[in-house]
């Protein structure tokens, strides 16, 4: 079983080649495809990593988190979520790539497999970018919004965060 | 997003004249570019291979499998909805392309069903569908997990069980929210 951990990349790789190919699919073309698309995905991020990292790394310089901390560290307690999370809870719903670009700061800073950084990878992997994604159906569908979509996706994304920083505690804490 | 910025560098700069860290508040703005650029190869190479198997497993149909198992939970879901054939089609399009991480494939589809839901008049189960797509439920979470590899970690799908559970709880939250602002104002 350990072994079958380890090897769960190539193993993946493997599977979905195999599929793939049952449905008559060119592999190394559709692999070439898809290498492109993360070139594609890294070009499209890359600037927000290049503007929301030194922000972060200022807002962390500044000594705002300790001034701020006092007063909102009870509240972070009181709800188990780790306090450095709370910029990328604050980012999530409005960019996806800064969302991204912060939960990977967390990532670096603390490391991949800290508290902080699977808390902070969980809130990244189940929630979207709630704000874009009402914009596009509504203006997609030809319809107005009719103000339940936003206070609902909202309270999806809170109940996320909570959840995330729960689970993690309980699993890694 | 605009107002965040701004707040954030003033909030910034007072805050480094209250507490004296001038110095080094002065430099993080440019050694946070310089982390961006020297992170970025690293992420790069978890993106590419994951955006080949993701392309491999859409070539090998595994969408539209889903789609099939999707059908009948997205019916209660969409009690409107999947009474049209072509809506419904596009809803469990949609799904299927979440639940495999197909951002790109995802959002056709579901603006399908959007205009679908439009025109058979069941406009209430929009709010249903953004919250569906807005609650991102992935069987792996590969972006997450291409972060976690980038950056050394022992085994970066590890915190995937986790996704699930906070991905359906969130996702009911949503649901939930939506049933009782429905309720409240018809």
């Amino acid at each position: 079983m350990k072994a079958l951990a380890q090897l769960l990349v190539p193993l993946l790789v493997a599977a979905a080649a195999l599929a793939a190919r049952m449905h008559g699919a060119d592999i190394y073309e559709a692999m070439t495809a898809g290498a492109r698309k993360g070139l594609l995905t890294l070009w499209s991020i890359l600037p927000a990593l290049l503007v929301v990292f030194p922000m972060i790394r200022l807002l962390e310089a500044s000594g705002l988190p300790e001034l701020l901390g006092a007063v909102l560290r009870p509240v972070f307690r009181l709800l188990g979520v780790p306090e450095e999370t709370g910029l990328l809870m604050l980012l999530r719903p409005l960019s996806g790539s800064a969302a991204l670009a912060a939960a990977s700061e967390l990532m670096q800073r603390h490391g991949p497999d800290s508290l902080i950084g699977r808390t902070a990878a969980v809130m990244l992997g189940s929630s979207e970018t709630s704000l874009y994604v009402i914009a596009v159906y509504f203006s997609a569908a030809g319809v107005r919004d009719d103000g339940r979509a936003l206070p609902a996706a909202l309270c999806a994304d809170l109940t996320c965060f909570l959840t995330a920083a729960w689970v993690c505690r309980l699993l890694w804490g | 997003m605009n107002l965040a910025i701004i707040t954030i560098y003033l909030l910034s700069i007072l805050s480094a004249l209250l507490t004296g860290k001038t110095t080094a508040a002065g430099n993080a703005v440019m050694e946070g570019v310089q982390e961006a650029l020297l992170f970025a190869p690293r992420l790069c190479a978890a993106l590419c291979l994951w955006s080949a198997v993701t392309e491999l497993l859409e070539r090998g149909g595994a969408a539209d499998v889903l789609a099939r198992l999707l059908r009948r939970p997205l019916s209660l879901l969409f009690p409107k909805g999947a009474g049209d054939g072509e809506t419904l089609s596009a809803l469990t399009e949609n799904a299927g392309a979440n639940l495999l991480g197909l951002g790109n494939a995802a959002t056709p589809a579901g603006i399908r069903a959007a205009k679908g839901l439009v025109r058979i008049r069941a406009g209430a189960e929009l709010n249903t569908l953004v919250v569906l797509n807005t609650a991102s439920i992935q069987l792996l979470p590969t972006t997450a997990a291409s972060l976690r590899a980038s950056l050394g970690s022992v085994s970066p799908f590890d915190i995937t069980p986790a996704v699930w559970l906070t991905s359906v709880f969130s996702l009911l939250a949503g649901l939930m929210a939506i049933r009782l602002l429905n309720g409240s104002r018809t």
